[in-house]
């Protein structure tokens, strides 16, 4: 493996019978990143489970005891592979109607997207439903798995056709960078291997589109954040005065000498030191975990957060975003919840809910609460100030989730307007 | 704009850093564990990297089965003292003598057992948070689970019942005697841990490098001849060059054979192996298809 190999977070959204376990466990299988004795569990289960022969590559993203029982997936997990060119982090989510809320799990940490849809079924419902999820959340890269092409003849007619109605249809959110990739995960074309039966193909399998999607641009690399996380003071005799300022860059850059402002207090200064464990830095950037000194003394704790940036973030206590309910309780309006937002925590309440969208039609209808798996539009209070940006600005910046104070439960995730 | 785009292991370095303050921030009274094994000793340079110059605001925790390779636990206190960070060993011994323990015959592996003195340590300290160094990779019921991982009051993990788990925004929140287990390093691999190794020259128990060793054959596994390990009626001793993947109970973790004597040529071969971290040295995951599973819902890390 090369010193320069990146990392890649990708999801994959579709049912059982678009064959998205059987795309899963072609892409580890192909890829050589599925180990002998896995083989041989799933082997075994196949065998038992009367399969006809062929070892079912489904099998192996199968995690938990209740799952392999019920004979689905539950929840969202995770698989690794690599390949010489790059590291990849699968969220494996379920695709049933009574999950958007794993949906949008997996994607908050997505760099790309494959929304699997069956050719001989077309643009359905489901696939509305995961693709407006997908423009929820901010996923930047989206590909179109159109698998099963074994079962319609290899049709160039009927790719294009269902390519041509996912396009229009993504139109409408706003999504126009997308890949649309012909495949049949079961006989392994356009997955690792172009395969011989996709000639009309011009494009590059999956795996190889995974490998050269270009990722750099997917953090904002122009306006700095830094959300304050921890306060280091080691009072020791050598680090007698020594207060740095622990946290991960979010977004931009910074160098040393450079001004910041701290917010919500507004007040500004400059950055000393860039310190590592590794040695002082001259600059650093997104993602990098780090510790600030700054050159004057300056009241700072947690939930503080430096910027520099021509665009500065707002700072407000009232707010609109779209919200993600995932807890099985419904949103009590009367009642107050925590958010957490960066490295900030503060009560807050719901205002208003302006209205929730269905999320197969798109249509809003009005609402007087909110139940599990429901996205609405809602404007939010909260006790002290957030220092926040537009989610589709930022996506560390714009996000928080929404904790019941009762039951210490995550309820509702959320995305800055 | 960036400069250098960044590779997989400083992406994953910084979000471990990132999930270590968060819970130093955030929990009470947390806790490292650290057993002197490989992902263990990842986890101490790691929290170097969060937390120096100043102190690590946690202590290290060891449960220990008193099952364990001498070069670890040898390790385990070597490292603890060259850092000058606090040490806390409980052992699996105290709690048999307690009575909270019961084993079947003296010898049997002790794995499972840990769980017992982890809670009783647990609640001993008060800890809220305890830091393990469990991988997603491992095993496939860790593929699920958070990376803040929730336990009731029992220490159970209910695996159909997680908390959702968004973005890097990371509930910390538990009640009086609840706690959460928070695994840092849950998006590495085995071949992450040992290129992050090989470029932090860490030091590890020379047991992961290949030696020569005495084994003897037994249920389909190679095992390793010890104190604890005898050879019985019929059973050969053999002299093999090996290595461990794995350094857990002396009982049950299998060496494989291996000529890799550094972690360069340790990461050469995992490159090429054909068989899991665990599939390959554990006999006490092998026993059902979800072991793993039902060892964590009754506490297990």
């Amino acid at each position: 493996m090369s010193n320069t190999t990146q990392l890649l977070r990708f999801i994959t959204a579709g049912s059982v019978d678009d064959g998205k376990s059987t795309l899963i466990g072609r892409l580890l299988h192909d890829s050589k990143s599925i180990f002998e004795d896995q083989l041989s569990a799933i082997t075994k289960t196949s065998e038992r489970r009367g399969g006809m022969g062929a070892v079912d590559l489904s099998l192996l993203t199968d995690g938990l005891q209740a799952e392999r029982e019920q004979g689905i997936t539950i929840d969202v997990a995770y698989r690794y592979f690599a390949t010489p060119k790059r590291k990849f982090i699968i969220g494996d989510t379920p695709g049933h109607e009574q999950y958007t809320r794993n949906m949008v799990t997996a994607a908050s940490t997505a760099n790309l997207a494959v929304i699997l849809i069956d050719a001989r079924k077309g643009v359905l419902t489901q696939t509305r439903r995961h693709t407006f999820i997908t423009s929820l959340v901010g996923v930047p890269h989206i590909v179109l798995a159109v698998n099963k092409m074994d079962m319609v003849g290899y049709s160039k007619e009927t790719f294009d056709a269902i390519c041509a109605e996912y396009r229009a249809f993504a139109a409408q959110l706003g999504l126009h960078e997308m890949t649309c990739i012909p495949m049949s995960a079961l006989n392994g074309d356009m997955v690792v291997e172009r395969g011989e039966n996709l000639n009309w193909y011009q494009g590059s399998p999956l795996l190889e589109l995974l490998e050269n999607v270009v990722i750099d641009h997917d953090i904002n690399t122009i306006d700095f954040r830094y959300p304050v996380q921890w306060v280091c003071r080691p009072q020791t005799q050598e680090y007698h005065d020594f207060r740095g300022y622990m946290g991960r860059i979010e977004s931009g850059v910074i160098a040393a000498g450079d001004e910041i402002t701290i917010l919500p207090s507004g007040r500004t200064t400059k950055v000393k030191e860039i310190v590592t464990y590794d040695g002082n830095l001259q600059r650093a950037c997104a993602p990098q975990s780090v510790t600030l000194t700054l050159t004057d003394e300056i009241d700072i704790s947690r939930g503080d957060m430096f910027v520099k940036s021509a665009a500065m973030p707002q700072v407000s206590k009232e707010f609109e975003a779209m919200l993600c309910w995932l807890s099985e309780s419904p949103l009590d309006l009367n009642r107050k919840y925590i958010i957490k937002h960066t490295t900030r925590v503060v009560k807050c309440l719901f205002a208003r809910l302006e209205y929730r969208v269905d999320v197969n039609t798109l249509e809003h209808h009005s609402s007087a609460t909110l139940n599990m798996n429901d996205i609405a539009r809602v404007a939010m209070k909260v006790q002290q100030p957030l220092v926040f940006d537009s989610y589709t600005k930022n996506r560390f910046t714009g996000s928080f989730i929404v904790i019941d104070e009762a039951t210490n439960n995550t309820v509702a995730a959320g995305m800055i307007i | 704009m960036s400069n250098q785009p960044f590779t997989h292991l400083d992406v994953l370095e910084s979000e471990s850093i990132h999930i270590m303050r968060e819970v130093a921030a955030e929990c009470k009274n947390p806790a490292l564990l650290f057993s002197g094994g490989k992902d263990s000793i990842v986890m101490l340079r790691l929290a170097e990297k969060a937390f120096r110059p100043a102190r690590f605001p946690f202590p290290l925790v060891h449960i220990d089965t008193e099952h364990n390779f001498p070069e670890v636990i040898a390790c385990r206190d070597k490292l603890a003292s060259d850092l000058g960070e606090r040490l806390i060993v409980r052992s699996l011994d105290d709690s048999i003598k307690k009575g909270t323990i019961v084993l079947k015959n003296a010898d049997q592996g002790r794995n499972a057992f840990q769980s017992v003195t982890l809670l009783e340590t647990i609640a001993e300290f008060g800890f809220d948070a305890c830091i393990g160094g469990a991988r997603r990779d491992e095993e496939k019921a860790r593929a699920k689970e958070r990376i803040f991982s929730f336990r009731d009051e029992f220490g159970q993990w209910d695996p159909k019942n997680q908390r959702p788990e968004l973005w890097d925004t990371y509930n910390t929140r538990v009640h009086a005697g609840e706690n959460i287990r928070v695994f840092p390093i849950s998006n590495w691999t085995e071949m992450d841990i040992w290129e992050y190794i090989a470029r932090e020259k860490l030091y590890i128990p020379d047991i992961y490098y290949a030696h020569e060793r005495e084994v003897i054959r037994r249920d389909n596994g190679v095992l390793p001849v010890s104190h604890l390990v005898q050879p019985r009626s019929g059973e050969k001793v053999e002299k093999l060059v090996v290595r461990f993947r794995t350094v857990g109970d002396m009982t049950c973790t299998c060496p494989v054979e291996s000529h890799a004597r550094n972690a360069q040529e340790i990461i050469e071969e995992t490159a090429i192996t054909r068989i899991t971290e665990r599939g390959a040295t554990r006999m006490d995951d092998q026993t059902s298809e979800a072991s793993m599973e039902l060892r964590k819902k009754e506490g297990y890390f």
